[in-house]
């Protein structure tokens, strides 16, 4: 009888004043379009292609992003430039799909694809919502500023042979049989 | 008042007779929803208000409600409707309809000797209370030993007996 | 017929007035409030502090379509929400706002306001049922099973305060509170009324019959425009009743020190019983159906028979 009471009278009674204190707090929400809210760097917002330090493309069209890509949003085809570096030929996300997961910036090797703090993506036209790489590649490297995959890579391109990256070491020469 | 009785009286009859005809049941229940609250408003007018509410709460209020439970459990449709088209052919309701016309008519002829009501006094609900536990107080405990009675009963029709049980 | 005297014409039309106005600006105090106890802000954009928005809404409901399912008992369906609205406004013919205020001075307002509100549950049923839809069917069948029960425990617990009173006139029991409310008395019969009262106008947290989360929108899945509207302002008229009814019967209705107008002290108290309502919405949680009937006819019921058994032990030991 009495543990009935303390349930369903006191425990409500304990509820409602806790509740009733909430008046005198300021609100969590902000008058979005009038005040713009605080948006965490790592938010996960639109989506967007980076640069290397050098202002070349990062993206090295390997597919893991569209691989990764839980609802295949994202399309794109590998071409070769004349000095050996990949690029992505188009390179496309469908925004109206996108479920702003993440998971293509945690596939990407290269750093090229990243989150923005950016939601603002309304469109009148459903087509509007398909980003080409035009729309998608912004000038600057995002969030990492010094990474520069063929800096770091073992790959040869133009300018940079086998075993010039950094921490690399020389390639085995597997026809000698010095140590 | 006597208009304001009149106007009651009718609409009871009618609602009562919409009841019989409605071949749609959950009209039917509205119909006699309606005929119950205008026997409240003759109790009201003839003086006697704490009947005409117990009617509203009880009969029309709790009663009816229970019977609206019912309808919505069985999943009545369109047969029933046929089934009671049906049953509304002359043929079904013109015996029982002369047996009752002799009724009214008998009791056409008894009410002709009674004397008028007098409206004027109201029976308030001290009144009704004094009497309830003076005079008819055994009546009153017979009843409420029948319902507790009820109760009981239908408390042990409802329970659930589990497997652990007996 | 400037004067307001009780049953006047003046005095009618102005309650019915305010009490429509009231029921239609709680739509927005009501989020607004719930706003505020939710950490958030509430509707603020129409108007000044979003008073309008009761303005907005209701060129919304009125402009849209009035529309009739097509495998609906017609019937029914436009019965359903009249009968709501009708039962609360006949309701607060029996309450006295103020000495001169009031419609009619009935020796049976008590059984009068049980009698209505036992009519509203047909509101319910009826919405449900006719709806021909398995959510309102199931939504009215919970509604009709809590109405019926909560009403007797809600009948109970006002008895304690007619023994007291040696009356069923409203009037006569706020004036028998001159000297002392019938809160200190009968605090048991308060708080199974107030819960008595929130189960039958189905407000959270006893909204079993329009739960959103389990059975869409319960009864009125099925309606819209002002259809929905009538079911929408019925609830909240329904909330200014109970509330009235509390202060009158518990709280001493109109009666107050003499620096405030007796009007001011009615809609003072009647005031703070609807922000309670509110805060209990943005508050508690909903219980489940069946707990919620055990908790009537297991504690409520025992309790407020025991209740109007004291205050009649103590009333005769005092005669």
């Amino acid at each position: 009888m009495f543990s009935l009471i303390r349930d369903t009278l006191l425990s409500q009674a304990v509820t409602l004043w806790r509740v009733f204190r909430k008046l005198f707090v300021k609100a969590d929400t902000v008058q979005y379009p009038d005040e713009q809210p605080y948006m965490f760097p790592r938010w996960r917002g639109r989506i967007i292609l980076s640069r290397d330090p050098d202002g070349e493309e990062r993206c090295v069209a390997c597919n893991l992003c569209a691989v990764a890509c839980p609802v295949d949003c994202i399309a794109l085809q590998k071409a070769e430039t004349e000095d050996g570096r990949w690029y992505p030929e188009f390179f496309r996300i469908n925004f109206s799909r996108c479920i702003m997961c993440g998971f293509c910036e945690e596939a990407c090797p290269t750093n090229a694809i990243q989150l923005t703090p950016d939601f603002e993506m309304a469109e009148y036209v459903r087509q509007d919502m398909v980003w080409e790489k035009e729309d998608l590649l912004i000038d600057g490297t995002g969030k990492y500023h010094d990474y520069n995959f063929y800096r770091v890579a073992g790959k040869r391109v133009a300018g940079k042979d086998k075993g010039e990256a950094l921490n690399e070491a020389e390639p085995v020469d597997v026809r000698s049989l010095l140590p | 008042m006597i208009l304001l009785f009149y106007l009651a009286a009718a609409v009871a009859v009618i609602a009562t007779i919409g009841v019989i005809v409605q071949s749609n049941i959950v009209h039917g229940l509205l119909y006699l929803i309606l005929s119950l609250l205008a026997v409240a408003v003759i109790f009201y007018v003839l003086g006697a208000p704490l009947a005409a509410m117990l009617e509203a709460i009880v009969y029309a209020g709790a009663i009816m409600v229970l019977f609206l439970f019912v309808i919505m459990m069985l999943n009545l449709g369109q047969n029933t409707r046929d089934q009671e088209r049906q049953w509304l052919r002359a043929g079904g309701w013109l015996l029982p309809a002369l047996l009752a016309a002799v009724l009214l008519g008998q009791l056409l002829y008894v009410m002709n000797g009674v004397e008028g009501l007098s409206v004027s006094e109201q029976v308030g609900v001290m009144a009704v209370g004094s009497r309830l536990f003076g005079p008819y107080v055994l009546a009153v405990e017979l009843a409420s030993i029948l319902l507790l009675a009820g109760l009981v009963s239908a408390y042990h029709l409802a329970r659930q007996v589990r497997s652990g049980d007996e | 017929m400037s004067s307001f005297a009780v049953g006047s014409g003046l005095s009618i039309a102005s309650i019915l007035l305010a009490v429509i106005v009231l029921a239609a600006m709680l739509i927005w105090v009501e989020r607004r409030l719930l706003g505020f106890w939710q950490e958030r802000l509430g509707p603020n954009r129409v108007g000044w502090f979003g008073i309008l928005q009761v303005v907005a809404d209701m060129i919304k409901i009125f402009t849209k379509e009035d529309w009739v399912p097509p495998f609906a008992d017609r019937l029914s369906f436009v019965l359903a929400p009249a009968i709501i609205m009708v039962v609360v406004l006949m309701s607060f013919a029996v309450i006295p706002f103020t000495p001169e205020i009031g419609v009619i001075d009935s020796n049976i307002g008590v059984l009068f306001v049980l009698a209505m509100a036992s009519l509203g549950a047909y509101s319910v049923m009826l919405g449900g049922l006719s709806s021909n839809n398995k959510y309102a069917l199931l939504g009215s069948l919970r509604a009709a099973a809590q109405m019926v029960s909560y009403e007797v425990f809600m009948g109970i617990s006002l008895l304690g305060v007619v023994v007291l009173a040696g009356s069923f006139n409203l009037r006569g029991i706020v004036e028998s509170q001159a000297d002392g409310w019938y809160i200190i008395p009968q605090c048991i019969g308060f708080l199974i009324f107030l819960i008595a009262g929130v189960a039958e106008s189905h407000r959270l947290p006893f909204d079993i019959p329009e739960a959103e989360q389990e059975i869409c929108a319960g009864y009125h899945t099925e309606y819209s425009g002002m259809k929905f509207g009538m079911f929408f302002v019925g609830e909240y008229l329904g909330l200014v009743l109970i509330s009235s009814l509390i202060t009158v019967l518990f709280f001493g209705g109109w009666l107050g020190p003499s620096f405030l107008p007796p009007i001011v002290w009615f809609a003072l108290k009647a005031g703070f019983f609807i922000a309670f309502f509110i805060l209990m919405r943005a508050a508690l949680p909903r219980p489940r159906y069946d707990q919620l009937m055990s908790y009537g006819w297991l504690f409520l019921l025992p309790l407020s028979l025991l209740n109007l058994l004291l205050t009649g032990v103590v009333v005769l030991s005092t005669l």
